[in-house]
């Protein structure tokens, strides 16, 4: 009798309160990814921060200076939206109406392998192919030429559109399939009643779809963005790396690589990550504006 | 009650048909829904209910025949066109929207005047008593709640008909019967024309006016619960409705109706309902209220017990024959398992049918 009264008076073990909390040997298991990031993502980031405060000459600040004082440093912010914010949105509008048809369709897998593909290509390798196909003497014009509907060559490639082109390419399957996963997840049941109760198709995607969707299109949006932000090879590659599409990440790379100033080229890296973030986080406080539960109805 | 339902005259449906792929899944249903009418369509899972009831609404397309409401052929109109009101399986309310949303909703699609919309909708929440719930979204609801706003939602349209797709499967058994009895005391405050899509048939039995046994995209029989249940036209309508015993056997001896058939060198006889000749195979069917333990051998099987529950005022019991057949039956005393027993089926309720195609 006595037993139980001394367990009672001393309370659970520590082990039995961390269990309680949701800490046991399990949570050890976190351990491997912990170090990971520790090394692969915080450590360089906290490195490049600090590099970047202490600039080849000046105070702290001078990178920062620097990069705001100058047009054709600064302008990169602007040329990089101006190039992520209209793909994105793009390939968003895209995917849509496609990933709609897609759920409906039974060979849904070979299609999905097929629009995959160019991820898997890489940027590069869709840079070099469009190169040759839009090129002067590629084959789009040359056939536009033996019909005679043009007598010029268009200039489709090291311009703005030549990497826009590329962009949708390489990031359209990655919305696409993000896409398909939200649409795919609303029961088909909803649009059926929207139906039964007299809503047009237009009235159905207006009024049950779109709003269960826009939280997994805000997502999709981020996502989609932060790759297309981030472009390189396509912009030297089909763009105007001088010009137009003189992209943020060009910038970078020229401070570090043809300037050799690591400092610079960290402070140019942390105002991409802030653009990002700053975006992205405006996307996602939007979401708060739309419904966020699950999009099925009943409890199950 | 402002809620008036469209009138018309009656939902026909003549010769339609469903094909998915090869599969036959509905043949040649042939039916008339007159104005009013509580009209059940019973089966075991697949057997073409729901095709029917997507059929009528519009969610899938016939591929024969056609559906007529009055003169008006339906068939080739888009769900949205049709006006039927619908309640679904699992509800299938918008989770977005709050219960007043949802139940406005088809209104709002038909662009109904704002103050208009707002007093149909709070007549409707008061049809299905949830007064006071219409903020809320369906999550926050309970099962039997987000059935009623399903409900509400379908008939504050006031379709000419109200088509509902097993709606009390999901809940559990007291709040199933709860809201059958809703469902019935809507439709007859509304004077509703509904169609009641179940696989259960003490639910048929008791909400409808007429219930239509489907089975394998064919309807078996079409009658008034009370025909049904006492005179099944088939032995699949027979095992719906409570035959639990199905006994094969050779028909020995008919007369005037009835038959008497050789079970395992027992002679048991009963109503014919579907005509047979002396050394045809049939079925005889026996529901276990109709099964006696008996002393004496007459129009009885010799069983031996294998099972005794006990139910408060009876005990249901299993048996087998020597033979290996399996009984259901009930006795208002204790029975042994292991005590050989005679089990005399009544000569009124004892149906014999024809083997099943």
């Amino acid at each position: 009798m006595h037993a139980p009264a001394a367990m009672s008076a001393s309370g659970p073990s520590l082990r039995q309160r961390l269990a309680a909390r949701g800490f046991d040997a399990v949570t050890l298991l976190v351990l491997p990814a912990a170090i990971f990031s520790l090394l692969l993502f915080v450590y360089p980031f906290a490195f490049g921060l600090i590099l970047s405060f202490e600039p080849k000459s000046g105070d702290w600040l001078a990178n920062y200076q620097r990069f705001f004082s100058d047009s054709y440093l600064y302008d990169t912010i602007y040329k990089t939206l101006a190039l992520a914010i209209p793909v994105t949105l793009l390939n968003l509008v895209f995917a849509v109406p496609v990933a709609f048809r897609v759920r409906l369709m039974r060979r849904q897998r070979l299609l999905t392998t097929i629009l995959v593909l160019p991820i898997t290509l890489g940027t590069v390798l869709v840079a070099e192919g469009l190169l040759n196909y839009l090129g002067p003497q590629g084959w789009f014009n040359r056939t536009l030429l033996t019909f005679g509907l043009i007598s010029q060559p268009l200039r489709l490639v090291h311009n703005y559109w030549g990497v826009f082109v590329s962009l949708v390419i390489t990031g359209f399957p990655f919305t696409f399939l993000l896409t398909l996963s939200y649409v795919t997840g609303i029961d088909p049941a909803l649009e059926q009643a929207g139906a039964t109760l007299g809503a047009s198709a237009w009235q159905r995607f207006r009024h049950i779809y779109l709003p269960l969707l826009m939280p997994g299109f805000a997502i999709t949006f981020c996502l989609s963005f932060v790759q297309a932000f981030s472009v390189f090879p396509s912009a030297v590659l089909l763009g105007e790396p001088a010009g137009l599409t003189r992209v943020i990440s060009i910038a970078a790379y020229q401070a570090a690589f043809e300037e050799y100033d690591y400092s610079m080229a960290s402070a140019v890296a942390m105002i991409m990550g802030f653009v990002q973030l700053a975006i992205v986080v405006a996307v996602l406080a939007s979401r708060g504006l739309f419904y966020r539960g699950p999009a099925s109805g009943a409890k199950g | 009650m402002a809620i008036a339902l469209s009138q018309f005259n009656e939902v026909r449906l003549d010769r339609v048909s469903r094909e998915f792929g090869s599969l036959n899944a509905l043949r040649d249903v042939n039916l008339t829904i007159k104005r009013g009418e509580f009209i059940a369509l019973l089966g075991p899972s697949g057997c073409g209910k729901s095709t029917t009831l997507n059929c009528i609404a519009g969610l899938l397309p016939v591929t024969g025949g056609s559906i007529w409401l009055d003169k008006n052929r339906v068939d080739t109109l888009k769900p949205e066109e049709r006006g039927f009101g619908m309640v679904f399986q699992n509800y299938a309310l918008f989770p977005h929207l709050n219960v007043r949303q949802n139940i406005g909703f088809g209104l709002k699609m038909r662009g109904t005047a704002k103050a208009e919309m707002e007093r149909k909708v709070d007549e409707a929440l008061s049809l299905v008593r949830l007064q006071g719930q219409g903020h809320k979204l369906p999550g926050q609801l309970s099962g039997g709640q987000q059935q009623r706003v399903a409900i509400a939602r379908a008939i504050v349209i006031e379709p000419p008909l109200v088509l509902m797709d097993e709606p009390l499967s999901n809940l559990d058994a007291k709040l199933r019967l709860e809201m059958r009895a809703e469902i019935r005391r809507i439709h007859n405050e509304l004077g509703a024309t509904t169609i009641y899509v179940t696989h259960d048939q003490d639910e048929a039995l008791s909400l409808a006016d007429r219930i239509v046994v489907l089975r394998d995209g064919i309807v078996r029989q079409v009658g008034t619960p009370k025909e049904l249940y006492e005179a099944p036209a088939h032995l699949d309508v027979a095992d719906f409705m409570g035959f639990r015993n199905k006994l094969k056997g050779k028909v020995i001896a008919t007369d005037k109706g009835r038959a008497i058939v050789d079970v395992e060198g027992a002679k048991i006889g009963g109503v014919m309902r579907e005509p047979l000749s002396i050394g045809a195979a049939a079925y005889v069917a026996i529901r276990p209220d109709d099964l006696f333990v008996a002393e004496s051998g007459e129009n009885a099987l010799a069983v031996i017990v294998d099972t005794a529950e006990y139910r408060g005022r009876e005990f249901v019991g299993t048996a087998h024959t020597k033979g290996g057949l399996e009984l259901v039956f009930r006795s208002s005393h204790a029975v042994e398992p292991g005590t050989a027993v005679q089990l005399r089926a009544g000569e009124e309720n004892t149906l014999v049918f024809a083997e099943p195609i």
